[in-house]
């Protein structure tokens, strides 16, 4: 044993011994916390005395076995998929674009007050891209001003995306409520898209096509990143930014265009929302998805395929949890208790991998 | 660089003292590497222990263990005789270990003081007055001049490295470790710290000095081992040190080192100036150039390189040297003046355009801009190049082409590492300075900028890099060499510029009479 290189015959076996205890360790490093978070969710509704088993029982027997709740489930993901499409696009370019919640938003309402109104006079699937643009392009322009401001200015970008999520969500909700309010009815909303004009369903099932768009946007992505010269330029960005300046790399104008994918990619989820499920934007309407995702993002590593996982998983929780919410009176936003407990299951099992490679293992 | 400095023999060692560490069969391995092999080692409160051995010998990994960084997979470790393992470095604080590292490890965005104070429990308000004068007075015990209310970003990695050296002395520890300490510092302050060093030892404390000037060690050190590929080869203890006088002492160690090699290897040969044509088109010129934003701003820099030219740059470093290169480089901006490359001006061009120019920078910050530490060493060597063809087509990753240039670098390089897919970062340091060579001398180089290139090497891996920058100078580019090591200048360059508080002091044949010449220059003398 030395330290020169080795024949390529022992590198290859090691190498294949290598990945495979690293895929393994992965999946263990990321499905322990998952059991440790249910386990301790279970403990907390014990103590709030209501049996656990029942409560997850009613959770997945909606949100995954009962037919209309897993195509709920499925429908929902696809915007979701699209959040972390665009988390993941920023956070491995060292971005923390925590303004998610307000370019959705802002793309939702957008879209919501076009898109009805091109509908009656252009071809549907005409319609629908128009107002799938418009939603990305409003996403991406609400995130414009904290990237030219950590672009050219070295601002904090997690500071001014938070401060630019308060400003949306009011803009968001003031638009509705006088700008873009639907004459005809007295409630605060949008005008709402025909269900024959919005996204097509999936097999004659309810499911929204916008599944295929969230699934199609995340390997996209993870492709992108992972394979390709402008991806690598990004992640070079966000290994080490003097590097990247070293090697000659626009950083400005890549941090801008991170910015610009990653608030695109929310926005057009709030375009798919809205296209494909609910037709409409009432006023202070603000599901947080973003910051919902973002958890789960670090739990799946930047790793595209493993966010699938994690988004399907909170998708079932999310669903069931307004079902189990109904009969069991546990408010459903006990979905958030349970992610919050992941967070910290994630802290403590990143604590112990760490300790562990210290270790030499 | 083998003159010894005269050995600090007046003052007595206490090898008598009792071990404050004891290493017995100590094994620490890596992924495909044993770092350190069965290692037996004693460390004596009242002694300089120095370790020696070439870069990836595991030298560092053997203080890590020391420091509580890592811990060992097999053998023991005694403190003051009692088996305790080091489990972290906190414990190894308590213990009263205090490590200085070959990489910076204070917070650049804080100031020296409050880097000082980060060790104190955060109920305990941070005084940084009191803090400041505590570490003025330990500067000045080390002959170290700073600011306690610089900002650590703003320093250069030498002024850094010995703040660094200066909040160790401050947690008044009893066992300290000084990894490549000396590396970056002035021929001048890396005397005052070994015979800080000295001085240390006589007041019983215990001190690891790893370096790789042998005459160092043979001046400052009690006792040395020395490591090649994880294993204790040997060593000279405190008796033999005495008996032998420092040439003795320092053959005897290459001996260890190297096996047959000599240590004449330093001996100089100067480079042949008739092989440049002064009369030619000079390949890099610099026109009256100033570069303000710097923290040395560059004033009324002129010189020219012609092809096959090394131009030496001397200089106690922090004189402008960085701000130079990184402004040739185009990191950072000129405010007045030009640089031409071949006849036409660069110096509005991009970092990726004056590259395509034929420019390359082979940076002293390996890692800290060199690379990015946790990405394969396969990708760090096609940083400057990522989109290209054929590592890249259409902007798709080529795998196969990308392993393919990774194992012909390792070839043609000797890059030892357990694969091409080790993140760069975990290779050593003279490892990851041959990946930087690969990566900068592809292709066709016009003008290389080499800054500080054999910093912290060993004697194989300098020797490496030296020839490397004969070659691309022999292959006809202009190369610019700067170097706080005025032995390598002169043994190197056919011309050398001095550089003070960011002017050229003046340009130096490199002919007799040259060492006295720069020596003024720096001093000031020739103003
Ligand atoms: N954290 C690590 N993981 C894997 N290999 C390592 C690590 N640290 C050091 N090594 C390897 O161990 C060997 C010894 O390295 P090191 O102790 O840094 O050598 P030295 O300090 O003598 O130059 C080298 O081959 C290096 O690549
Ligand atoms: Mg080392």
């Amino acid at each position: 044993m030395n330290t020169q290189t080795m024949t390529d015959d022992t590198v290859q076996t090691t190498e294949m011994r290598q990945k495979l205890r690293s895929i393994a360790g992965v999946l263990l490093m990321s499905l322990g916390p998952v059991l440790m978070a249910f386990i301790l969710s279970g403990v907390i509704l014990l103590i709030l005395k209501v049996n656990p088993f029942s409560y997850y029982g009613y959770v997945f027997g909606r949100g995954l076995l009962s037919p209309t709740g897993v195509q709920a489930t499925l429908t929902r993901m696809g915007p979701l998929l699209l959040i972390a499409a665009s988390l993941i696009v920023a956070f491995r370019a060292g971005i923390w674009n925590l303004g998610g919640d307000a370019q959705f938003l802002v793309g939702a309402v957008f879209c919501a007050a076009a898109t009805p109104l091109m509908a009656p006079h252009v071809p549907v699937w005409l319609g629908l891209l128009a107002g799938a643009a418009i939603s990305a392009i409003f996403g991406g322009l609400w995130a414009l001003l904290p990237a030219f401001l950590r672009a050219y200015q070295g601002l904090n970008e997690i500071i001014t995306t938070l401060m630019m999520n308060f400003l949306g969500i009011s803009l968001a909700s003031v638009l509705v409520k006088l700008v873009f309010l639907d004459p005809s009815t007295t409630v605060p909303q949008t005008r709402t898209l025909a269900v024959e004009d919005r996204l097509p369903t999936l097999f004659g099932t309810t499911i929204s096509s916008g599944l295929i768009i969230g699934l199609v946007a995340i390997l996209a992505v993870h492709f992108v990143m992972t394979r390709t010269a402008f991806g690598l330029r990004l992640r070079v960005v966000g290994g080490n930014a003097s590097a990247a300046v070293h090697a000659g790399l626009a950083v400005p104008l890549l941090t801008v265009m991170v910015f610009a994918i990653s608030g695109g990619l929310a926005g057009l989820s709030g375009g798919v929302a809205i296209l494909g499920q609910y037709g409409n934007v009432r006023a202070d309407w603000n599901p947080a998805y973003s910051l919902s995702i973002v958890p789960l993002v670090f739990l799946a590593r930047f790793n595209g395929f493993a966010a699938i996982g994690f988004v399907g998983l909170f998708s079932i929780l999310s669903i069931g949890a307004e079902s189990a919410a109904r009969r069991t009176g546990v408010p459903n936003y006990f979905t958030l208790v349970t992610i919050g407990i992941l967070l910290v299951m994630l802290a403590v099992s990143e604590y112990y991998s760490a300790k562990r490679q210290k270790a030499g293992a | 660089m083998l003159d010894a400095h005269p050995r600090a023999t007046d003052i007595p060692s206490g090898t008598e003292a009792p071990p404050i560490v004891t290493f017995e069969g100590v094994t620490k391995r890596y992924p495909g590497i044993i770092a350190n092999d069965s290692i037996d080692m004693e460390f004596r409160a009242g002694e300089v222990h120095v370790l020696l051995g070439e870069n990836g010998a595991g030298k560092s990994t053997l203080v890590s263990m020391l420091s509580g960084l890592q811990q060992p997979d097999d053998g023991r470790i005694l403190i003051d005789g009692v088996e305790k393992p080091i489990g972290s470095p906190g414990e190894a604080l308590e213990i009263g270990i205090s490590t200085v590292f070959q990489h910076s490890m204070l917070v650049p965005s804080l100031t020296l003081v409050e880097n000082a104070t980060l060790g104190r429990k955060w109920w305990q308000k941070p005084d940084r007055e009191g803090t400041a004068q505590v570490m003025n007075a330990a500067a000045e015990r080390i002959g170290v001049r700073l600011d306690p209310m610089a900002l650590t970003g703003d320093l250069s990695l030498g002024e850094r490295q010995q703040a660094e050296i200066t909040r160790a002395l401050m947690r008044g520890a009893r066992f300290l470790i000084l990894d490549e300490a000396t590396a970056m510092l002035t021929p001048d302050d890396a005397a005052r710290l070994g015979e800080l060093m000295r001085r240390l030892a006589a007041e019983g404390m215990a001190v690891v000095f790893i370096t790789h000037k042998l005459n160092e060690a043979v001046a400052y050190g009690d006792r040395v081992s020395v490591l090649r590929l994880g294993k204790k080869v040997g060593g000279l203890s405190p008796e033999e040190l005495k008996s032998l006088d420092p040439q003795e002492a320092t053959n005897a160690v290459v001996q260890l080192m190297f096996g047959t090699r000599e240590a004449s290897t330093g001996e100089r040969d100067r480079p042949d100036a008739t092989t440049v044509d002064r009369s030619a088109k000079p390949t890099l010129e610099l026109l009256a150039l100033y570069a303000k934003s710097g923290r040395v701003p560059l004033e009324n820099i002129e010189f020219k390189v012609w092809p096959g030219e090394i131009l030496g740059i001397a200089g106690i470093d922090g004189n402008g040297q960085k701000q130079l290169a990184s402004t040739i480089a185009g990191q950072a901006p000129v405010s007045d003046g030009r640089i031409i490359l071949d006849g036409a001006y660069i110096d509005k061009m991009t970092i990726g355009q004056r590259r395509e120019k034929g420019l390359r920078y082979v940076t002293d910050d390996r890692l800290g801009e060199g690379t990015v530490g946790t990405f394969p060493m396969s990708i760090n060597l096609l940083l400057k190049e990522i989109g290209q063809t054929p590592y890249w087509r259409g902007g798709i990753e080529q795998p196969e082409a990308i392993r393919e240039n990774a194992r012909q670098k390792v070839k043609e390089f000797d890059i030892r590492t357990p694969s091409i897919d080790t993140p760069v970062g975990k290779l050593s340091g003279g490892n990851i300075q041959k990946v930087l060579l690969a990566r900068e001398l592809a292709g066709a180089a016009r003008v290389v900028i080499f800054e500080k290139p054999t910093y912290g090497l060993d004697l194989a891996n300098i020797a490496a890099t030296k020839m490397r920058i004969r070659e691309a100078a022999q292959s006809g580019a202009a190369v610019i060499l700067i170097s706080t090591e005025l032995d390598e200048l002169l043994e190197l360059s056919h011309r050398i510029a001095v550089m003070d508080q960011g002017r050229v002091a003046g340009i130096v044949e490199n002919e007799d009479g040259a060492r006295h010449k720069i020596g003024a220059l720096m001093s000031g003398a020739e103003k």
